[in-house]
């Protein structure tokens, strides 16, 4: 009777992972595959709710009859696969990415960094010392690339970019992932307010004519905040707390609801520290917004404190 | 609710994916309700078409394969085109037809007359745009037609909905896997409270309050007998409150005094009252007029319980902060009055009372709490904890046994029937409301945080307009209806055709925009005529004695704008 809604019968498919058998349903990731084997994977471009971009490369594994390393983020698995996860190639290339990424970004809100630095013996510090702060790096000329003089590590790091009261930017954490661009892009925003300016590297996340967000095509909905990866770009609630010293993840809960400015029913995840709100994320696995908001869902939660203690208005 | 036996959106946000064609009619569901375009905006990358119906060349035309600017109040009449050019030009799904509805005859008879030239006279659409989209629709394997508010804020707003619904029910657009009817609830419980029975015919679980046999369920569970009576409708009690049978007021969530039709009318009923209790979380305008004030905490983060969305998604709210001062729960401080009116109910939690719910609710039966938690919510009809969830409604149309094929759905004929605010000469322009992106009905929640892109109160005018005016962008003038006036600064909108004119509903304390709104409502919803305004506008020196809000991205936009002009 009822038209049939799309379901595919799924397959299992067995590949070998640093010689033991794992099986997946047919279309998994050799990522999803490390996963399922208890294999922990490094990742920093990954997201759970985009297309992978192979951008970051710090999730590479040897696979057995392939000349390079591949990308265990967006690789299929295919039957009778060998995957190698902790070779020293596989090693020495996760070194190397976060080696270059730690000389070049700040890398102290991105989770996890101290510990996969030390698992791969990673060492940024052995470029030298890094550049200042480059207060250029939103102006482009055509053709121009000037070298570092090679006494200095050449660095992201650049002033933070506050210009408006709902979320920061502070490229010198940015990897230039892609994850902002294409959840502001057609994965999800559709809004396109932001894209890759510059070449090499002096590349750079910015809007058009790198106005300030206010003036951009933005429309607020901190899609992109939700999958960086870094703290690149972070809500102004807790970059702020973070500022004064007063963020603590060890005192906040998170708690899933309901938004209540619409009848869609998007799902947020409410972080409160102090019985305040601090930051509202959404659940990626979820089947309304996969972890998008929008403008009232993600910031439109201020009036819950803006009563006074006799719960009258102020 | 009428045609199918079952208020509620017939498909799931992700059937939207798969549709080969959708219809945002009365819907700026880009800005109103972004998360349900992103699945949308899916569709559209695989190639789906898309068709605004929308007076105003609002932000989800954007999407568009093609705008129908349709005069105000002209939807009843454009459907019945659509209808009659299925027809004629022989697209009807006539196995749909013959097989899951009644009433095609007549409602053959009631298009006819509503040739193309005849529509679009009447609607201000080009004839070859009706007919591209009658031809699209029934020829698209999976089509849904999406609505808000601007189908039913209208004096005949059922018959809106009704006649979107002939024409699913012409095409056999209901039913199946991606096509369907979807009306996108303004607010995050409307469905939900409307399935318990938040309506003043029902009982929870759309059970009828006339119902001898729906009622002895209730009567045993509770103990109590009840009056087989129905309730009011807002509208309803707001003519009770005129003719003084109603003298006492118990308003729960609402900011009536802003938020409905003819607002200054609204006041001074309130003002007449005996006694008005107001409960809310904040002290809204509305609670100015309350004897008693019972301050209470904010349902989405501060209490236990559930919201129903748009997609008849039951899903469990969490309390994530404890309230400030003094305010309480909802549901214990309906227990607090039923103490004090002499009735013991036990102190229940949330999930209590939902099982109660569930109890005496089939389509609600098999929704535990449990089942609630790990499923990221269920979709009703749920009646068993086992069974499969029902991602769209109406499927049994299809059923080639008449017994599994239950009632037939009707067809309607709804009467074409222009705005009750009609233009004249003192009134030739008509304006109509919503919302933008940003905030959200009266402000009392949006205001809180200071969003980038908020305009503030202004009102859109065309470009032909300001020019016919003599306003440039950000100049004041008064707006006047015939109940009242208000002063705002000119924004310029393109997307509006000359004579029309918007004004966001979401800053009443700085443009009271429901003073001029007409108070004119649907007999069957009791909605009122919010998007169909007779006004008048006129320049003016005078200064307004606020500033807040005002339209602060003014200058910006005129920066943007210059180098087009």
């Amino acid at each position: 009777m009822n038209a049939p809604y799309p379901v595919t019968p799924v397959q299992q498919v067995t590949i070998k992972i640093d010689g033991e058998d794992v099986s997946v349903p047919e279309g998994s990731t050799i990522l999803t595959a490390c996963n399922a084997a208890g294999k922990d994977t490094p990742t920093l471009c990954y997201g759970d709710t985009l297309t992978p971009k192979n951008a970051c490369r710090v999730c590479m594994v040897e696979l057995k009859g392939s000349r390079v390393l591949v990308p265990s983020c967006s690789r299929k698995v295919s039957p009778g696969m060998e995957v190698m996860t902790d070779t020293e190639r596989v090693r020495h290339s996760r070194r190397l990415v976060l080696e270059l990424l730690g000389s070049s970004v700040d890398l102290s809100t991105t989770p996890r960094i101290p510990e996969w630095m030390q698992r791969y013996d990673a060492d940024p510090d052995r470029y030298g010392e890094r550049s200042g702060e480059s207060l250029t790096r939103d102006i482009h000329e055509p053709g121009e690339h000037h070298a570092g003089n090679g006494y200095v590590a050449a660095t992201m790091s650049q002033p933070d970019k506050i210009d408006n009261d709902l979320y920061v930017r502070d490229y010198s954490k940015c990897i230039l992932c892609y994850k902002c661009v294409d959840a502001c892009g057609t994965q999800w925003q559709n809004s396109f307010a932001i894209q890759i300016a510059g070449r090499g590297f002096d590349s750079q996340i910015s809007t058009e004519y790198a106005a300030e967000l206010p003036d951009s095509a933005c429309v607020f909905c901190g899609n992109c905040v939700e999958v960086c990866p870094t703290g690149a770009l972070s809500f102004k609630s807790e970059y702020d707390m973070r500022a004064a010293g007063t963020w603590d993840e060890s005192q906040q809960t998170e708690t899933t609801t309901v938004c209540t400015y619409c009848g869609v029913g998007c799902n947020l995840n409410l972080h409160v520290q102090d019985n305040k709100i601090v930051k509202v994320t959404s659940p990626h696995d979820h089947s309304i917004g996969h972890g998008n908001l929008c403008i009232k869902g993600r910031f439109g939660f201020v009036h819950v404190h803006s009563r006074s203690k006799e719960g009258s208005d102020s | 609710m009428h045609v199918f036996g079952a208020g509620g959106g017939t498909s799931s946000y992700r059937e939207a994916e798969d549709a080969d064609l959708l219809v945002f009619w009365g819907s700026n569901a880009r800005e109103a309700h972004p998360i349900f375009f992103h699945h949308a905006l899916k569709a559209i990358h695989k190639g789906a078409k898309v068709y605004a119906v929308d007076p105003r060349r609002a932000k989800t035309a954007e999407w568009a394969d093609a705008w129908l600017g349709l005069d105000v109040g002209t939807d009843v009449a454009l459907a019945y085109g659509i209808g009659r050019e299925i027809i004629h030009a022989g697209l009807v799904n006539e196995a749909f037809v013959a097989n899951a509805t009644t009433g095609f005859e007549e409602y053959i008879a009631a298009c006819e007359p509503w040739t193309l030239e005849v529509t679009s006279r009447e609607t201000g659409v080009p004839a070859d745009l009706i007919r591209q989209l009658a031809h699209d629709y029934a020829k698209a394997e999976r089509a849904q037609i999406c609505w808000t508010l601007g189908i039913t804020e209208h004096h005949n707003g059922t018959d809106n909905v009704r006649s979107l619904c002939n024409l699913a029910l012409l095409t056999g657009h209901v039913g199946r896997w991606g096509s369907g009817l979807v009306p996108l609830r303004g607010q995050n419980n409307v469905q939900g409270g409307g399935d318990m029975g938040a309506i003043p015919k029902n009982l929870p679980g759309f059970q009828d309050v006339g119902n001898a046999d729906h009622r002895a369920k209730f009567e045993r569970l509770w103990n109590v007998t009840m009056p087989p009576k129905y309730g009011m409708t807002l509208s309803e009690m707001m003519h009770a409150m005129d003719e003084g049978h109603l003298t006492n007021l118990y308003i729960i969530g609402e900011n009536p005094v802003q938020s409905d039709a003819d607002s200054n009318a609204v006041g001074k009923r309130l003002e007449n009252l005996d006694h008005v209790v107001v409960q809310d979380i904040f002290l809204t305008k509305t609670a100015s007029y309350a004897d008693v004030v019972l301050p209470s905490t904010a349902a989405w983060c501060e209490s236990e319980g559930t919201f129903t969305n748009s997609e008849r998604r039951v899903q469990l709210v969490r309390k994530a902060l404890e309230p400030p001062g003094s305010a309480k729960d909802d549901i214990e401080i309906m227990r607090l009055i039923a103490e004090r009116l002499g009735r013991g109910w036990p102190e229940q939690t949330a999930e209590q009372i939902w099982d109660e719910l569930r109890a005496v609710s089939p389509r609600h039966h098999g929704m535990s709490y449990r089942l609630l938690a790990e499923r990221g919510g269920l979709q009703w009809p749920f009646p068993d904890e086992n069974g499969p969830e029902s991602p769209f409604l109406h499927g049994r149309l299809w059923e080639k046994d008449p017994e599994k094929r239950g009632q037939l759905a009707p067809f309607g004929t709804p009467k074409h029937s222009l705005p009750v605010d009609k233009l004249d000469d003192e009134f030739p322009l008509r304006l109509t409301t919503g919302r933008r992106l940003t905030d959200y009905n009266t402000g009392v929640q949006s205001g809180g945080f200071n969003s980038p892109i908020r305009f503030g109160a202004c009102v859109d005018l065309s470009p032909e307009d300001m020019a016919r005016l003599d306003v440039n962008e950000g100049e004041w003038v008064r707006i006047s209806s015939r109940r009242g006036s208000v002063l705002a600064p000119v924004r310029r909108e393109p997307g509006l055709r000359p004579g029309l004119l918007f004004m966001a509903c979401n800053f009443p304390d700085e443009v009271d925009v429901n003073a001029l709104t007409i108070e004119a409502n649907d007999p069957i919803s009791g909605t009122a005529e919010f998007k169909a305004t007779a006004v008048k506008v006129e320049k003016t020196n005078e200064v307004p004695t606020w500033e807040r809000n005002v339209f602060t991205k003014l200058g910006r936009e005129k920066q943007e704008l210059a180098p087009a002009e």
